[in-house]
């Protein structure tokens, strides 16, 4: 059971990196990586929703679209739901927790066409994962969504202070320092348990 | 120009969604490992955008504002299923190969994009040609990707075999990293290309006619820094 979880958290946050691997949620991975403050608040926001989401889109699947047998609807009413739940999510932060909803507010909306989360909701239900299974792989998903973009943005921090020959600037040096990221990145899928 | 042409050139070449507005960059790397992938990809996106900007024309005097986002996710999402189901009925060596992308074209962030800065303001036959140049654009992109990909990484053009025996392919352009080199150079070109260009509108006039996101002249544009703000604004809303 335990080697089961850590299987599933160390899995999706470095083997198969949900940004660097996969390629999900790559437009705010490159567009909110300038400072390192607000990557890690996207991040944090990020690891939320996914985790809630996750839950919530197995729940729906396993107990109302699967026995009705119209799973092939599972797309139109994930999206949906994920929208909804981002925004009670953010009222319900609003109202209890200020100092959260402080750090994370502005980034939550961003979330609701992040593909990553649509992502691992639909990856859930391929590899048909149970609840637990679902959660855990959300959490371990939106941990590795987390590192690599908070990586991103001290390598960022960095590269803006150097001389960059003009056609690289802008998106092509920061494309190529996510190419390195992914190369090292790659040296993890030799991990086994 | 015929402002129906005009729609495919400013979709193809001057706002191409992939390379200068830096749009629904998620599926551009993670499906052009082979070409024929790409166009696969690059038509099911067209078909659905097309549709989409359809739909989201006729209806947009009867979408309220409000709640004209969920409404536009609803018709791309109806649609994204119904082409994932043809696709999966008719051709499966793609579906397979495509996998999760198919049903992850609803967050493509073009889609909503085009309905939201163009299919809702302008005439059907308008947006439909939007759709088609965008669409086709984003096509010629992730082709050209998957081509430059197949070669170096497996040594093969759509499938066939290119190079003599001796050559020894650089796997490492069919694996992840691969994909950020390529669309990095790619960007690099145009960028080293349009700032000759863009060095000499600069000084003629405020800015140049095309987009700001990718540009490597945007510090020392005035159209960018104008343009800065709601740039931001809109990546924010539509960040896919």
């Amino acid at each position: 059971m335990l080697k089961n979880v850590i299987l599933l958290i160390v899995g999706g946050a470095l083997i198969n990196n949900v940004v660097l691997n996969q390629f999900l949620g790559i437009c705010s991975f490159l567009g909110v990586s300038r400072e390192m403050k607000a990557s890690a608040s996207l991040g944090g926001a990020v690891i939320f929703v996914i985790t809630i989401a996750s839950a919530v889109t197995s729940l729906l699947y396993t107990y109302v679209l699967a026995p009705l047998g119209i799973d092939y609807m599972k797309t139109i009413v994930f999206i949906l739901i994920i929208a909804a739940l981002v925004q009670i999510v953010e009222m319900f932060l609003k109202k209890t927790s200020p100092a959260i909803y402080q750090s994370l507010g502005i980034f939550l909306p961003l979330i609701t066409t992040n593909c990553a989360v649509l992502g691992v909701a639909l990856t859930n239900v391929q590899n048909e994962y149970d609840f637990l299974e679902s959660v855990l792989s959300g959490f371990g998903t939106a941990l590795g969504f987390t590192l690599a973009i908070v990586i991103l943005a001290s390598i960022r921090e960095r590269i803006n202070e150097k001389d960059i020959p003009a056609p690289l600037r802008g998106a092509p040096i920061v494309l190529i320092a996510a190419a390195l990221m992914s190369i090292a990145f790659m040296g993890f899928s030799g991990l086994s348990f | 120009m015929n402002k129906y042409i005009e729609r495919l050139y400013n979709g193809i070449i001057k706002e191409n969604p992939t390379l200068i507005l830096m749009l629904g960059m998620c599926p551009t790397l993670a499906v052009s490992t082979r070409a024929m992938n790409g166009i696969g990809m690059g038509l099911s996106t067209t078909a659905v955008l097309i549709l989409s900007n359809i739909v989201i024309s006729l209806l947009r005097k009867i979408i309220p504002d409000q709640v004209r986002l969920p409404a536009y996710i609803v018709v791309v999402a109806s649609l994204v299923t119904v082409t994932e189901l043809l696709i999966e009925a008719y051709l499966p060596s793609l579906y397979s190969a495509l996998g999760i992308y198919i049903p992850l074209i609803v967050v493509n962030c073009i889609i909503l994009g085009r309905a939201e800065a163009y299919a809702n303001k302008h005439s059907v036959g308008l947006s439909a040609m939007d759709g088609l140049g965008m669409g086709l654009g984003f096509t010629a992109a992730l082709t050209l990707a998957g081509i430059v990909r197949e070669l170096l990484g497996n040594g093969t053009f759509f499938g066939i075999s290119v190079f003599p025996e001796s050559f020894e392919p650089v796997a490492i352009f069919v694996q992840p990293p691969g994909a950020f080199l390529v669309i990095a150079l790619f960007i690099a070109i145009m960028n080293a290309v349009g700032i000759k260009t863009r060095q000499r509108k600069l000084v003629e006039s405020d800015g140049c006619d095309m987009g700001c996101a990718g540009c490597a002249m945007a510090s020392e544009c005035k159209k960018a820094e104008k343009a800065a703000p709601s740039e931001t604004a809109k990546g924010g809303s539509e960040s896919c």
